[in-house]
Formats: structure tokens, sequence, C-alpha cells
């Protein structure tokens, strides 16, 4: 079998790169850790892989705002190869910082647009957090997302958060109204049952308890909770899993993993 | 000797003594006297005056911050009990107590022990884990963010620089500050608030471990006014290193090479500042300025370069800057720096203050000349400055070069060992501890005392703090700072475990880490202070299911000025019991680190700081699979309380609470306590506990508290079923000996209390056979936490869910 290969960009400021490593070799795939200015020496390397990820962290201390200043790298330097790699059809993953990141050059919600129209800013609780919170998987509303990251997921997952903008805004009132009519918002925080969760387990105060989209292809998938910090049940604060090993983090880095195989 | 208009000869050769004493105040070089004569004597046979450069490099060299002058030099220590002296000389303190007990342990598992930037001790075949806990109080009493921040970036360096560089995975942070709800009129003049301080000071630390990505996972913060200008802020980092990484090694002819962050003005003098008490006038330029993403730039990069073996030796600049970085890694050979092709974040800088500043995020390497275009293109290719500033020689002599004229030249001998031992005077009076007068209570009061104790600063949820910390970064906090049994409701862990299976592919092992404090003990007895933190620091990482035969501990003195014979008695008292219980407990120091001169002049009057001694303990276990939280699991599961009431309420906080005289301190009675760490160690290995937390301040009222509200369960405690015994008599064992109260909220070491399944019950008591237990009650499930006593009609009544937020409330939001 084809063994799927992983590009995880990096830069200064990256932090979350191993443990996004770790859980996508858990999955199978073979995955290399890549610098930015690696890349923008031969920029065409990135169609050598089959999923392109943009892991958490402080991307270049979070200066301006979090996200931005690689944003306009990527868009100066790689934005032609990364807007074609995600017209593809390729699977791309942005977590916290990473997701700042998308939707900063505009891969999110629209790749094709590929600008801004959208942004995560400070969470309303004005501080950095770092906890556990609920997420209800919105598969059930409507018709079923086509995200590819997010199949096989029970009704309500916990992940871990860490981030102070997160609060996901947009100037557009007719922006959310699409995002909902296309089935591209796939987690909003929540209550343990699915209901309206209260704080703590939201603190940012994003639009429509928004964690987490996708473009309306579904290959794109932007989120601010930490899927790769919960792979293995013991990383639950209660041990909590599924088939007494795993997080319900390992399944959407293995749903990625399973497409780019098909 | 040529000097550029940059350089200035300072004369000395002609100077008094009282104007020698003169220049070392100006110019703050917190050089004494007689160390300012050895200088001038240095110089008359030289035949010459020394340059500034020269006198500042030999100011940072011999300071107290790099030199540790007071723990390692002679001390006459006269301790008097009830009248009668008794008299010893000590020829290097820390020698003969800590170091001492460490060489007799001699365990084999330690790897590196207090010779290189931390400890290490081994994790498996392959690996060794480092662990250096470190201070910044003076700059955090100036500066809190600035402060705090460059407290957690210098430590990170530490371990960057330990052996060949350790990759970090997990810092801690003890705080000790004044009340944040000071009335402002109450604080002295020149002095931040404490509670601009605490904010200050826990951002500096936010940011700069949030960005590095190294999850703060464990810690403590104690409040006591006696903190109030004086506040302290230790941070720890631990990293791992392969074993064949640890040993390093300078050759003449390797090349120097300064890496990371450009060099400014800032922290001119942090050395000397810190090795003397602050008073208004103190300059807050001496304080750094940090910038993690030049220091996360380093680590990526030195981590690819250390794989590829193209350094022999790196260190960290920290106090002193380069003069310290390079001044230790060139020691033995000798070394020429040509200050003028350091890279400068600005002009204008002199020769000196380029050589002593301590800027940030910088590391020094020794390279051998034919590597150096590789690693400067390791370096180059993620935009990290790397300069090649001089080279390591053979003539044992250090020479500064500006522009092509040398500033300085003296021997390396006289450098590093030139610096006169002092010799101090120590007293201590041993103080006769009474047991306070009976307390006793109605069923309500103690009630009321419970919610107190819970709501006490000291107690209170730590949760403002802790999430403010990514503490889940890198994924491997599997035993977390606060745990429950949702994501929802939590308590107080005691201790973290980390399991590096990203570092280490395929491991089952993990790393625990906790830490042990009480100043309020050393209040009355630092020797049982002492004892109480190192046994404390134990008891933690074994609640979590850490073995005692696999942990370390470093130790960390924050004390005031040593120059009173008091202050130092009260010291040389704490590393005695140091070295009693490393012994006792067999648990070796790897590392530490003193802050003296924790002090403050304002109008004259000497604000000075409780004394502090913080432990923390690192160790490897075995299986991440077997350990524990505190949280209550089941319903109908029983519980056990392990260990031996005594009525000790000496520094406790039911005696702060309730305005007690008097009381014993905790004593430490390490054979009884070793002896049920080790069977509760067993115990977690054979999976016999359901959960488990030890009793620490507030006592078992306030532990069994913690384990019912972080679980939203009940809990019935049945009091007479406690086992108590008098402190005095020893041996005489009876339960009626103390109240209710008193077996509720005394503080005694070696406690825990354990939850177990009724299934397992009979292979727990046999594993416990011989030791000091009992079975006190039972986990319910009316959410209710109930205490009774029959024998004094007590029946003490609250629910959980009262209790928790009555622990949540205290630190909000602030």
């Amino acid at each position: 079998m084809k063994k799927i290969k992983v590009l995880i960009l990096r830069t200064a400021g990256t932090n979350c790169d191993y443990e996004t490593q770790s859980a996508f070799e858990l999955c199978g795939a073979v995955v290399e850790r890549v610098h930015i200015n690696t890349l923008v020496e031969e920029k065409d390397k990135i169609f050598e892989y089959d999923i392109l990820t943009f892991p958490g962290g402080f991307t270049y201390g979070d200066d301006v705002a979090s996200g931005k200043i690689l944003s306009n790298e990527i868009k100066n330097k790689l934005g032609y190869e990364v807007k074609k790699y995600a017209l593809s059809g390729r699977p791309i993953i942005g977590i916290c910082n990473g997701f700042q990141v998308l939707v900063k050059m505009g891969l999110l919600p629209d790749p094709e647009l590929f600008k801004q129209i959208s942004t995560l800013s400070y969470n309303d609780s004005g501080r950095f957090e770092c906890c556990w919170v609920y997420l209800k998987t919105e598969k059930k509303i409507g018709s079923e997302s086509s995200c590819i990251w997010t199949k096989n997921l029970p009704d309500v997952i916990s992940l871990p958060v860490a981030h102070g903008e997160g609060k996901f805004i947009s100037e557009s009132k007719d922006f959310f109204e699409d995002l909902n009519k296309n089935n591209q918002i796939v987690f909003r925080y929540s209550s343990k049952d699915g209901g309206e969760p209260e704080y703590p387990l939201v603190s940012n105060g994003s639009t429509e308890r928004i964690a987490g989209i996708c473009n309306k292809k579904g290959n794109i998938f932007g989120l601010m909770p930490h899927p790769e910090r919960y792979v293995f049940a013991l990383q639950h604060p209660a041990k909590e899993g599924f088939n007494s090993k795993y997080g319900w983090g390992k399944v959407i880095f293995q749903n990625a993993v399973d497409f780019a195989g098909q | 000797m040529k000097c550029t208009t940059k350089c200035k000869t300072i004369e000395i050769l002609n100077l008094s003594d009282e104007q020698l004493f003169e220049l070392s105040k100006k110019n703050v070089l917190s050089l004494s006297l007689e160390e300012m004569k050895i200088i001038q004597n240095y110089f008359k046979k030289l035949k010459r005056d020394p340059t500034d450069v020269e006198i500042e490099t030999i100011a940072q060299t011999w300071s107290e911050h790099c030199k540790h002058k007071t723990l390692t030099g002679m001390i006459e220590y006269i301790e008097e009990k009830s009248g009668e002296k008794t008299k010893k000389t000590y020829n290097n303190l820390l020698q003969e107590t800590i170091f001492k007990a460490s060489g007799e342990l001699n365990k084999p598992w330690c790897l590196s022990v207090f010779k290189d930037n931390a400890g290490i001790i081994e994790f498996d075949s392959e690996n060794g884990i480092a662990f250096k806990v470190e201070t910044h109080n003076h700059p955090s009493a100036l500066e809190p963010y600035g402060g705090s921040a460059t407290g957690m970036g210098g430590v990170i360096r530490d371990i960057l620089g330990v052996g060949l560089g350790a990759k970090p995975l997990a810092s801690t942070t003890v705080f000790c500050f004044g009340n944040p709800d000071m009335e402002s009129s109450k604080v002295p003049e020149g002095v931040h608030h404490p509670r601009r301080i605490m904010k200050g000071v826990v951002s500096g630390i936010r940011d700069y471990g949030n960005r590095m990505g190294i999850p703060t996972v464990n810690g403590a913060v104690c409040f006591d006014d006696g903190y109030m200008s004086n506040p302290l802020v230790y941070c720890g980092t631990m990293g791992i290193i392969p074993k064949n990484k640890i040993d390093k090694k300078v050759e003449s002819g390797d090349l120097v090479l300064v890496v990371g962050g450009r060099t400014g003005r800032d922290g001119i003098h942090g050395a000397t500042f810190s090795s003397t008490q602050l008073d208004g006038e103190s300059d807050i330029s001496a304080v750094q300025i940090g910038n993690p993403i030049i220091e996360k730039k380093v680590l990526d990069t030195m981590i690819e370069a250390r794989d590829l073996n193209l350094y022999r030796s790196v260190t960290d600049c920290g106090a002193g800057g380069l003069s310290s970085a390079v001044g230790e890694l060139g020691k033995k050979t000798g070394t020429v720096v040509y200050l003028d092709k350091v890279p400068l974040k600005y002009g204008g800088l002199c020769p000196w203050e380029i050589w002593v500043s301590e800027a940030q995020e910088r590391m020094v390497f020794a390279v051998p000349p034919e590597n150096i275009e590789r690693i400067i293109g390791i370096f180059k290719k993620e935009d990290v400055e790397a300069v090649c500033i001089g080279e390591f020689t053979d003539d044992k002599k250090l020479t500064l070069v500006y522009d092509g004229d040398v500033l300085a030249s003296m021997s390396m001998e006289f450098l590093h060992n030139g610096v006169p031992k002092p010799a101090r005077r120590a007293f201590y009076e041993i103080k006769e501890e009474k047991i306070q007068k009976p307390i006793d209570m109605s069923s309500f009061e103690i009630s009321s005392s419970l919610i107190s104790s819970l709501a006490d600063l000291n107690v209170c949820s730590k949760e403002w703090i802790i999430k403010q910390y990514d503490h889940e970064v890198q994924g491997q906090t599997i035993i977390k700072p606060l745990q429950g049994n949702n994501i929802e409701t939590s308590g107080p862990g005691d201790a973290a475990v980390i399991f590096p299976y990203t570092a280490v592919k395929n491991t089952r092992k993990g790393i625990v880490l906790s830490n042990g404090l009480n100043p309020q003990y050393g209040k009355i007895d630092p020797y049982k202070m002492a004892a109480s933190a190192i046994e404390e620091s134990l008891r933690n990482a074994v609640a979590v299911g850490a073995n005692v035969k696999k942990i370390s501990i470093l130790d960390n003195f924050c004390w005031g000025n040593p120059s009173d014979p008091e202050v130092l008695g009260s010291l040389v008292r704490a590393t005695k019991a140091c070295h009693d219980m490393s012994k006792a407990f067999e648990v070796p120091f790897i590392s530490g680190k003193d802050s003296l001169y924790n002090e403050y002049f304002i109008n004259k009057k000497k604000y000075s700081i409780p004394s502090a001694l913080l432990i923390s303990a690192m160790g490897v276990i075995e299986n991440v699979e077997n350990t524990v939280t505190m949280p209550f699991k089941k319903n109908g599961n029983k519980i056990f309380v392990l260990g031996v009431t005594r009525n000790e309420f000496g520094g406790s906080v039911f005696s702060k609470i309730k305005s007690i005289d008097g009381g014993i301190v905790p004593d430490v009675y390490p054979r009884e306590s070793k002896d049920i760490m080790e069977k509760i160690y067993n115990a977690i290995s054979g999976n016999l506990i359901e959960a488990c937390h030890d009793c620490s301040e507030g006592g078992i009222a306030v532990a069994v508290a913690e384990m019912a509200f972080s679980a939203n369960k009940g809990v019935y405690i049945y009091i007479d079923a406690i086992e108590t015994l008098s402190p005095l008599k020893k041996k005489c064992r009876s339960g009626n000996e103390m109240t209710p109260v008193e077996v509720l909220f005394s503080e005694s070491n070696g406690r825990f209390i354990v939850e177990i399944k009724p299934d397992n019950e009979e292979k727990f008591r046999k594993i416990l056979e011989g030791s000091i237990f009992s079975e006190v009650g039972y986990v319910s499930d009316d959410k209710k936490v109930i205490f009774e006593s029959k024998k004094n009609n007590i029946k003490v009544q609250q629910s959980s869910e009262v209790l928790l937020n009555s622990w949540r409330n205290t630190i909000i939001g602030c």
C-alpha cells in the first residue's frame, strides 16, 4: 500500500509540530516537518505531499495579530502553489494558530476567493485560556457536512483548547448564513449533551459558538481545539476514549489519511 | 595596556581601603573590601591599573549570584538549645551537607550531579532527563512581567545548555507573593502592589512559556505579607537528552560561536545587583528584555546541530552574560574574544557593557574550526544569527580585544579561583515548641473552618493561573495540574506526569514532577521546614504513582542577608535537614540554587523575607498506565487514611485562620513515611488504588473535601477511626488525646487519603501490613461531605458544591 505523505509546515514560533507529526504517524502516514524557508527554495515540492498541515504555535510571536505574518508570507511567497494545492482537493488542516493562518490568508472559508473575509480575534474572557471543551459535531444538522476530516465521530466529543485569539467573527452577516447553508460549520462549542455551553466551556465568545469550519468541498479544515493532543485515551483528564486506548482526536487524522489513500 | 576612548583605566593601585569600598559601591560591583584588596594586589603584581572591562569581569565572576560564596564559604555555626551552645565549623557548607549526601548515596542512575547547568538522571537505556529550577526574584520585584518572563527564558536555556543540549519537555513555577488584597497605604514606598506583581509575573511566565511551546505543568503559590517587597519567582524546566550527549569538553583551537539574540544594554549588572539588597534606587535597566521566539528558533536549530555532532561544548548566557559563559567554557584552556565582533542591538555600547550585558536568548558554542561553516549554515537556514567572536586558546588566559586593542589580559586561575572564601558567623537558637491549648469546636464551627480553610489564599484554587499556561502543549501531560473525572469539575493534583511519547518512540515510561514548600513552618523551625518540604515533594510524587526509589530532588534556597548571623544560622539549620532527609529517604539532590539578600531598605527600615526552601522533585514512572488522580471515583468505595495524625499545628493554615498561638511544627518521621510511600507504590502498581491524595495544608479535612468536590461526589468520614499519636510521647498511642477538630486540621506529614474498591481491600491490607493505617469511611452518592465523631457528638456536614465554590472563588479574574 502506498504510504501517505504529510507535510507539516513550520516556521519561527511553531510549537505543536512534533505531536501533530506523532498523530499522523499513529495513523500510518509518513511525516516531514518542513521549514518555510526550505519550501520557498523549492516551491513545487509541496505537490509531493498528500496532506498539508499548518500546526499550532505562535508563529512570529503572533506579533501584529495571531498568524497574520505567516499568512502574508505564505500568500506572498507560496500563494500560487498553496491555492493550486487547495483546489486540487487534497486535505489541508490548520490547527489553532494554523486555523488563524488559514483564515487570515483566506484559504478558509473559500479557497477560490483566497481572500480574508473573517478573522479570529481576542477571546471575550480577555485572556489566553487552556482547558478541555465539548464540541458538537454538526453532521446531524441538515445534510451531513462534506468535511472529510470529521467523519466517524460521535455527536459530542471533547478536546483541549489553548488560545487567546479564538473568537471567530466576520463583518458580513451573509457570511454566517452561507456557512450554515453550505454545512461548513463542523464543530461548535457545546455542553456535555450538545446544548448551550457556559463559561468556561466556551471562553472566546465565537460567533454561533463556532470552533471549526471547512470549505465547501470539505478538504480544508480549520479548528481552534487541538485534536493532536487527544490521540490516546491517556491524554484525556478522565482517561476516556474509544477501544479503551485511543482518543477521538485520532479519528480526525485517520479520516484524512484514509481519504488520501483512496 | 592601550585603551580606546570607549575603555577606561580604573585607578586602584593607590586607593585607600575606604576609596576601594566606595569604588565597589559606586560601580555596582558588589565586591567586599577584602575582595577589592585582593584585586588591588593582583594588579600591583602586574604593575598596572586594571581596565573597566577587567574590573567588571572580576565582579561578575566573583558575584554571589555566580559563585555562591556564602554557601560554599567558611561558616562558624553556633547552635543554642536550652542555654547550651554547641559549635561547628563548616569549610564549605554545601559540600559538607547536600553534596555529601548525594555523594554517599551514590545512585548509579544519577548521570550528572551539581556540575552542569542542570542535574541529569537516567530515563531509560538511551536517554537522561535533566531538571533545573532557577530564581528570578530581584528582577521580578522591579519589573514583574519582564522579570518573570526572562526567568522562564533563562531556566529554559539552562536545559538547552546542559550537556550538549536537552530538549525541554515541561516547566514548573512557584511564587511567593504578598497578599493581593493588601491596602495600598500599607505597601512600602517604591514597591509595586502585590496584585500588580502577581498579575505581571503570571503574564510574563504565560507569554514566554506558551510561545516556547513548553507546558507549565506543576507549581505552587504561597501568599505571605513578608514577600510584599521581595516576591519570590522560581522557574523550573525539565528536558530530555540522549545519554551520549551529556559529556562536553572544550579543546584548544575551538572557535567561540555566539548564537541567538543580539547584545544590548539590557541586563547590565544583573548578576551583581541580585547579589545585594534592593532599595528605592535599584536600577531597572538591570532587568533583561525577553523575546521567546528568538529562543524558540535557537532550540529548533541547535538540536539539529547537536545530533550532527557539530560542536564540542555549549552553555547559555545567563547571569554575567558573555563574561560568565565564555569564561566558564574557557576556564581550562584560555580564550581570546574580539568584542567588536559581537552582534549588537544598537551602537554605542562600551566594550565592558558588551562583555557583561545579560541580554537574553544567547548561547555560546565551542565549535571545531572544520565544522564552523556547516553549523552557521544550519542556524542561518532558519534565520538564527550565529557569529564567531573568538577562539579557545591554550595559554590559560582571558584576553579581550576591541578594534585591535587588548583591553583585558588576566589569568583564568586568578579569575576563577582568586576569590577569597568569606568567613561568616551563624547562630541559631532552638526554641521549645509547645502544643497549643486544646482546640474544641462545635460541628457548625468546624464546618465554617473548613470553608475558610478551602478559601484561604494558600489552599484555594490556582485555576486562574494554571489555565493561562498552555499546560497541554506537546500533548504529553497525562497527569494534569487540575484533575477531575470529567472535563468540567476539577481539584488540585499532587504532581504532574509527562508521557514523552513524541520524544521517545514506543516508550511506556513517564516523568513525574512535584514540589514541596512551606515558609510558614520555617518561621518557627527551618529544620522542620526543610524536612517537611522534602517529604512533601516526595509525597506529592508518590500520590500519583511514583516510586520513591527513583526520585531525585533540587534545592532552592531564598533567604535574607547572610551577613546577619541569625539569618545565616537558619540557613545552616535548613541545609542540615536537607542532608539528613536526603540520606534517610535515600533521595539524592542533583542540582540547586540559592538566592540571598532578599531584603528591601526604605526609610532606614529593613524588610526581609521569610526564609523559603523550595524542593522540586523529578522521578521516573515505569508505566504511565499505573498512575492515579485525586478525585474520588465510585460510590461505595472505601476510604483509608495512611500514616499517623499527630497534634501538629505550628505554622498551619488552621492556626493562621483562627489566630492560634504556639503549636508544634509538623515533623518528619522518615522511616515511617518512606515505608508507607513504598507500599503505596506497590499498591498503585498492582492497580489497587482508585484515588490518592496527600494531606498537606488544611490536613485531612481539606484533602478529603478536595477529593469529593473534584468528583462532584459525597463522602462519609468517621473521625474516631483515624489513627493518632502524641508528638511528644512518641510511643503512647491513644485516640483520645486529640479533639475532632485537631484530628481533621492537623498538618502532620507522611499521610495520604486513599480510595479502594471493596474487592481489592484484602490485597491492599496485605500490602500495608505493619504500617499505621485505618479504614475511615466511604464514598457516597449524596454529594455531601460528612465528618462524624460519635464519641464527641460531632457531625460536620456540608455539600460538596458549597465546598467547591469556596475553594474556587478566592482568586478569580484578577
